[in-house]
């Protein structure tokens, strides 16, 4: 039983993650309808801007502290943020009227710049994140003992996932974004500029994916510039599973990956975790073609 | 093109490849090997085109049928030793097809889910499908596990590569330009009103599946055979990737087109890399002032392929549709 629960802390702490990641992925196919590959590739670039910013700001703030990895983290999400701005209207903006075939190999092709780019300029070879926040372990409830950093990573998401619901459903911007993914010719008719609204949406997502990086970071301190495939591809099946375009969904089913392929690398066999992210998206898309919290579309003639 | 001679190129074809395999050995080995590469790139790209560019359905794990058909012809070409010059041809030709069989099995599998599934949600799933196969490889150990397998027989030649390569094209030619292959492109164009005039979608998406995956199962027995050591990591999603951007690059459903940008694509990295091995320029003082090229060869080819997609996206050499 213990270990049970061992198990369950590190899979909530790895799906959180995923889903961070995920909800970037669903909102951007919420809105534009295509598969921004590229985006598992900020994550990554998150986690770089965190490594690359650390020794900056342990100049003014000490580190490990909490107030120091808040800062970087901060900033780190706004660098991604703008770099995601930056991809979207360079690479993807002039494709906005193209077949979704041509943006989603473009986006391959940025996903494949970002990373080589990234070997080039960071180096191939595996870099030890710096500590950012003070490590301690948790033994106190029964025998469960867990790192300090996992609690925070929940924490974090937790956080982040009631801000993006409170940004989403309260603010005028939220209601723009849901109005683009709606409708975007209509929103656009009711004087929306769906071009900012695009690009705020790629800001928030890729604020997220960098948010991701720093807490995957912390979790596991060796990044490297390919670290963002795997993740990416699986956070991607998360916001397929859970339904794309749908938010609780892509946070649901960053949940369901991250907890099974821990129990499954737990109590079965760990060098099959990699393919259990795609059997279980298989048997649950043979069921539930949509996801699981997706709408089926009508399709129109 | 016409097809009512596609039998007579077809036999031309093979005939012409038989008689430059007998000048082979005369053949640097360097370029031997480029041009054993090029024969199953054609392979991979001509059949993944069946499915990506005539059917308009979008598989990623093309690669993964790859490594059924090589890992299925190793094991069997494996089991035999030294074999007379008749023999060995025998025995190849055989453990291609049974890896052919093999891939094609799984294409059935793949295609399977294709039934309810379209765009991006079929997208990722074949994707999963080739990372799956990827990782069973890598756990099954009678096949080496994460270690690799070696293949024993360096049995591919250019009459082998060259003349499947022909053949595939002969299929898929034919097959899409017959009255039944019309199907395909009815799939492809819009999937509703071909299931209005009474085309049997589902039987057609599984066809090419299985169809294209035959034929990656025979690519992969030809590259088992020709680099002789197969790894898991080696059949992974950016294998399927480049296949895919050879299919974008000839033009989606131009076989042609591919065919051209399968040799090209093979060819660019051999290229940029001799590029950066040049010692020196005329003009140009520095010692090897191509080298940067050499580093970075995958960000120039990342950047081609965003270019591309900008400035040409219906791909560098889609000719004139023909009339239908």
């Amino acid at each position: 039983m213990t270990e049970f629960l061992q198990q369950l802390i590190n899979g909530l702490a790895l799906g959180s993650i995923l889903a961070l990641i995920a909800l970037g992925y669903t909102m951007v196919y919420g809105i534009l309808r295509f598969i921004n590959f590229a985006h598992g590739d900020v994550f990554m670039l998150g986690a770089f801007a965190g490594f690359y910013l650390a020794p900056k700001i342990a100049r003014l703030l000490p580190l490990p502290s909490i107030a120091g990895a808040l800062v970087v983290m901060v900033v780190s999400m706004a660098v991604c943020a703008a770099l995601g701005v930056l991809i979207e209207r360079f690479a993807y903006r002039p494709l906005r009227k193209r077949p979704k075939l041509t943006v989603l190999i473009t986006a391959i092709g940025v996903s494949l710049f970002l990373e080589y780019t990234g070997q080039f300029v960071f180096g191939a070879a595996p870099k030890k994140f710096p500590e950012l926040l003070p490590t301690f372990s948790v033994t106190h409830i029964g025998n469960l003992s867990f790192n300090s950093n996992q609690i925070v990573v929940i924490a974090v998401t937790l956080i982040l996932l009631l801000a993006l619901r409170f940004i989403v459903l309260k603010t005028r911007i939220g209601t723009a974004m849901r109005a683009v993914s709606f409708n975007p010719e209509a929103a656009a008719l009711m004087g929306v500029n769906t071009d900012v609204i695009i690009s705020f949406t790629f800001a928030l997502g890729s604020a997220l994916a960098a948010a991701a990086g720093i807490l995957w970071a912390i979790n596991y301190p060796s990044i490297d510039p390919l670290m963002g495939i795997l993740p990416g591809l699986k956070a991607f099946v998360a916001a397929v599973l859970g339904g794309i375009g749908n938010l609780p969904g892509a946070a649901l089913g960053g949940v369901i990956i991250g907890v099974t392929e821990t129990l499954v690398s737990g109590y079965i066999s760990s060098t099959y975790r990699d393919a259990i992210a795609f059997a279980v998206l298989i048997l649950i898309l043979l069921v539930k073609p949509s996801g699981l919290l997706g709408k089926k579309e009508i399709e129109k003639v | 093109m016409n097809f009512r001679h596609a039998k007579t190129v077809l036999l031309g074809a093979l005939g012409l490849c038989f008689l430059v395999s007998l000048v082979a050995n005369r053949i640097n080995p360097y370029w031997l090997y480029i041009f054993y590469d090029i024969g199953i790139s054609i392979v991979m790209a001509v059949s993944l085109n069946l499915i990506n560019g005539y059917t308009g359905q979008f598989s990623l794990g093309h690669a993964g049928f790859m490594a059924v058909g090589a890992y299925t012809a190793a094991v069997i070409t494996n089991q035999f030793g030294d074999l007379s010059f008749f023999a060995a041809n025998g025995v190849f030709a055989v453990a291609l097809l049974a890896g052919g069989l093999a891939a094609a099995v799984a294409g059935l599998l793949v295609g399977i889910p294709t039934l309810r599934l379209r765009g991006d949600y079929l997208a990722i799933v074949t994707l999963g499908f080739g990372e799956i196969i990827r990782v069973l490889l890598q756990n099954m150990d009678q096949v080496g596990a994460a270690r690799g397998l070696s293949v024993n027989h360096g049995w591919t030649n250019l009459f082998w590569t060259f003349g499947l390569a022909a053949v595939t094209v002969y299929v898929v030619a034919t097959l899409v330009n017959s009255t039944y292959g019309r199907g395909f492109v009815a799939v492809h164009d819009d999937e509703v009103a071909a299931e209005a005039i009474g085309i049997n979608t589902t039987k057609y998406k599984v066809t090419a599946f299985v169809v294209g995956a035959f034929f990656a199962g025979i690519a992969g027995g030809l590259y088992a055979h020709s680099k002789q050591f197969l790894t898991p990591g080696g059949f992974g999603f950016m294998q399927s990737i480049t296949f895919v951007v050879m299919v974008i690059l000839g033009g989606m459903g131009n076989t042609v087109g591919v065919i051209l940008a399968a040799i090209l694509l093979t060819l660019l990295p051999e290229g940029l890399r001799m590029l950066s091995g040049i010692e020196h320029l005329p003009g140009l003082a520095a010692e090897r002032p191509l080298g940067w090229i050499g580093n970075t060869r995958m960000i120039l080819y990342a950047l081609l392929l965003i270019g591309l997609m900008l400035a040409r996206p219906q791909g560098l050499f889609r000719l004139k549709r023909p009339s239908r």
